[in-house]
């Protein structure tokens, strides 16, 4: 049997329930995509009933089309581009006319509307009735009572796609509002030279168009400077009309259009659409907020709310995190049992193994993170966090919305990058948004704070506390300085307005709290991984190649054999399993020299030593350099690397007390160079992760400029500080 | 009363008279309703008293003092 295909497009403003209906309606079958080079996602799902197969695409939130947002874009785009056969319009009804300020701007653009009135149970506890029958005539659209969260509506608001679109055929009729009379006759005038001239009329209705150009639309306006010299007549008459509407009313044409717009909805609701409720009474989640965002309560809660998800995520996190780093452990002792001892194992285990299981070891973290993450937002409590912090934030040119990533990276130490750099898309404005993504790695995130420890037990065993104390601050005094520095320069621009909804408190539902958890902890799993998978393999072979030459590996073939030779004389009485110990006791400083010889030998340490003369000023042993270019696969490698440069054979990074010792007994570590090292190791490149997470977030470019600008800013910070040290040593 | 909306406090109504800023600011203000006519009542501020939340339309909004400046309200 054939089936009838129709496109229908998802849309609605943010924290109307438009994920939750369109989970509703999709079911499992939804898909994520992305638009092609930005990072809003594009989900798509499948609705299937009475032989219609109707292919539904989920349109990013948005309060409005303007052009000012990637998300208002790319929804715009998606309608005139795709041209759906009917665009869902999902509306929260207990804030109707801001939500109707959307649909009024779909119907300009003609697209085939179904109203979905959500919020519906709110609506009628709050004591206001709505008149849907009234409204759907006063519109000439279909409109449907929705609850989404109960999944209510859902097959009504469907039959109405398909009737709308057995109706209209693809057929688009743009509505034509008044924009009054100064605005009205000049749009007359603009549309018919747009009509005659044939404007843009492949893509858009004509009177859309002069609308676009009288808001001042700068997408809309450079596609018509391409398309021909008409655009350059339409924006003089622009010029003139915002003559005559400052002459006559003080303001600009698109202030106009936005007020007859608000108006033409505000009318049509006063006709019986709406009765009862009071709109400035406090709703109960303004009551809450009265304790919630309190001026000595809010950030004391905030700090009880930030600390337990912190808590939860890394304690929590640990167990799965251990079974998973044991599982790989195990994986690697199969991998050295079963493959032939060689570069083939050694690529398996300490290179692919290793590599992808660091990974892959931070998912659980990633999944719990993500889920309370997912729930705060969905509650609406990110947003009260954002308006408490705001003040501060913007100081330094973030957005109160900044400080839940800052945290997340290690904030308070022990965080994670990863997830930090991809919680910072609950960040509406892009430059702020950059700018927290490109600083959060400076953060102790757990892996730094193993190195850090290991640092601090070996120069400032007298006190670690105040010593680790000092190195959080420093991170944050970095983040914030840093972030002022590049909004001023790099990331220039105004602050984006923070005109911002506080969203009722709402009870999340645990479908859509899982089903974001798990879409997100996907794309990190199969991200990550492949890149990842090829910079493990680039690591290991670079500290592996070229090898010692053979007769250098004979000499401490050699030395091994008379160590074992003088065991056997020393204690002639020492069989089986006893003597096997003696003897790998005596052999083991011969292999742990080898190790070091080895990887000084190997591109790795040749690098470290040709850096030599560069890191001199800053005052670096030579061990640090290798370390430090270890770590960036994953910042827990500077331990293990030390350890083998300081042939040390395995040392376990959590506890490395040795090791510190060793360290402290060195003097090429002095005060200066200590310092200079923790200065370095703070503010250096990300690990190989973060910097994925970072071209996933923004793109390749400026993950290569956190790459490069960390190195360049950690180098000239860290001699700054190593030489101002030695003046006062 | 005729006042900037940064003078407003805490539960004070009052309805817009005039939006002055433009370009984006502007056009996001608008987006959210905040136009002439609109009745709306100060239902907070933060900790350090910026921003400022509003009752309007039936939702609750936030804004910077900043971003009040532009927008003018007959206080009651």
């Amino acid at each position: 049997m054939s089936q009838a295909h129709i496109r229908a497009a998802m849309s609605g403003q943010p924290n109307c329930g438009k994920s939750t209906m369109f989970n509703a309606i999709t079911g499992g079958s939804a898909r994520v995509g992305n638009y092609p080079g930005i990072t809003v996602d594009r989900l798509e799902g499948t609705y299937r009933k009475n032989g219609y197969d109707i292919k539904l695409v989920d349109l990013p939130g948005t309060y409005s089309l303007t052009s000012y947002s990637m998300e208002e874009v790319v929804a715009r785009n998606v309608i005139v581009d795709e041209h759906p056969d009917v665009v869902i319009n999902m509306v929260d009804a207990t804030a109707l006319e801001r939500s109707l300020y959307l649909a009024v701007q779909f119907m300009e653009i003609g697209a085939p509307l179904v109203l979905g009135l959500n919020m519906m149970d709110e609506v009628k506890r709050s004591g206001v009735t709505i008149d849907i029958k009234r409204l759907s005539q006063l519109l000439n659209v279909p409109v449907v009572a929705c609850t989404a969260r109960l999944g209510q509506g859902r097959e009504e608001l469907m039959a109405e796609v398909v009737q709308l679109a057995k109706d209209t055929k693809g057929l688009w009729t743009p509505i034509r509002l008044s924009y009054g009379p100064d605005l009205d006759p000049i749009l007359e005038r603009m549309t018919k030279r747009i009509e005659e001239e044939q404007f843009m009329t492949g893509r858009h209705d004509p009177r859309w168009v002069a609308i676009k150009y009288l808001e001042g639309d700068e997408l809309v306006i450079e596609a018509g400077r391409a398309a021909g010299p008409l655009s350059a007549e339409l924006e003089a008459v622009c010029a003139e009309a915002e003559q005559t509407t400052r002459a006559n009313s003080n303001t600009t044409p698109d202030a106009i259009i936005a007020d007859w717009r608000y108006g033409f909805i505000n009318g049509l609701l006063k006709q019986g659409v709406v009765t009862g409720g009071d709109e400035l009474r406090r709703n109960i989640s303004d009551n809450i907020d009265r304790v919630v965002t309190h001026k000595l309560l809010g950030p004391l809660i905030m700090a009880g709310v930030l600390w337990a998800m912190f808590y939860v995520t890394f304690t929590l996190g640990a167990y799965p995190q251990g079974w998973i780093e044991d599982g790989f452990t195990w994986l690697s002792g199969l991998g050295t049992a079963y493959i032939p001892e060689g570069y083939v194992q050694s690529l398996i285990v300490s290179g692919i193994l290793g590599g992808v299981g660091a990974v892959i070891g931070f998912t659980p973290l990633i999944l719990i993170m993500f889920a309370m993450l997912v729930f705060l937002e969905d509650l609406g409590y990110m947003a009260r966090v954002a308006y408490m912090m705001d003040k501060v934030m913007r100081i330094f040119g973030l957005h109160g919305m900044s400080v839940m990533p800052l945290i997340m990276s290690g904030g308070i130490p022990g965080g994670c990058a990863v997830p930090g750099v991809m919680c910072a898309r609950t960040l509406r404005s892009p430059r702020e948004r950059l700018a927290t993504i490109l600083t959060a790695p400076f953060m102790v995130c757990g892996a730094k704070t193993t190195a850090y420890l290991m640092l601090v037990a070996a120069f400032f065993p007298a006190s670690p506390t105040g010593a680790m104390f000092a190195v959080v601050i420093a991170a944050w005094v970095f983040v914030l300085l840093v972030s002022r520095l590049l909004r001023s320069t790099v990331v220039k621009g105004e602050s984006t307005p923070f005109v911002m909804e506080i969203p009722p408190y709402r009870l999340p539902t645990l479908r859509g709290v899982a089903v974001h958890t798990l879409e997100r902890v996907w794309q990190y799993v199969k991200k990550a991984g492949t890149v990842i998978l090829a910079v493990s393999i680039v690591m290991w072979a670079v500290m592996t190649f070229p090898e010692l030459p053979e007769d250098t590996v004979a000499s401490f073939d050699a030395r091994r054999f008379i160590a074992e030779e003088q065991v056997r004389t020393a204690n002639p009485q020492a069989t089986g399993e006893d003597l096997d110990t003696l003897v790998s006791e005596a052999q083991k400083p011969i292999t742990d020299e080898q190790n070091e010889a080895a990887l000084q030998y190997s591109v790795g340490g040749r690098v470290g030593s040709f850096l030599k003369p560069v890191t001199d000023l800053a005052g670096f042993p030579w061990q640090a350099n290798i370390a430090l270019i270890g770590a960036f696969a994953a910042k827990e490698v500077f331990v293990s690397t030390m350890a083998t440069a300081y042939s040390m054979g395995e040392v376990d990074p959590e506890d490395a007390t040795s090791l510190s010792d060793r360290l402290a007994a060195d003097p090429a570590w002095s005060l200066p160079a200590i310092l200079s090292v923790f200065v370095f190791m703070l503010l250096y490149t990300p690990c190989m992760v973060t910097v994925v997470a970072i071209a996933k977030e923004s793109n390749w470019k400026w993950a290569l400029f956190s790459v490069g600008g960390s190195m360049a800013f950690a180098f000239v910070m860290a001699v700054t500080v190593y030489h101002t040290t030695r003046l006062f040593v | 009363m005729v006042m900037s909306m940064r003078k407003m406090s805490v539960n004070q109504r009052g309805q817009i008279r005039q939006v002055t800023a433009s370009g984006e600011m502007g056009r996001r203000i608008r987006d959210m309703g905040l136009v002439p006519g609109t009745d709306l009542m100060v239902v907070g501020r933060a900790p350090l008293q910026d921003p400022v939340a509003l009752r309007m339309k039936g939702f609750t909004l936030s804004l910077r003092n900043s971003e009040a400046d532009f927008i003018t309200v007959e206080a009651k």
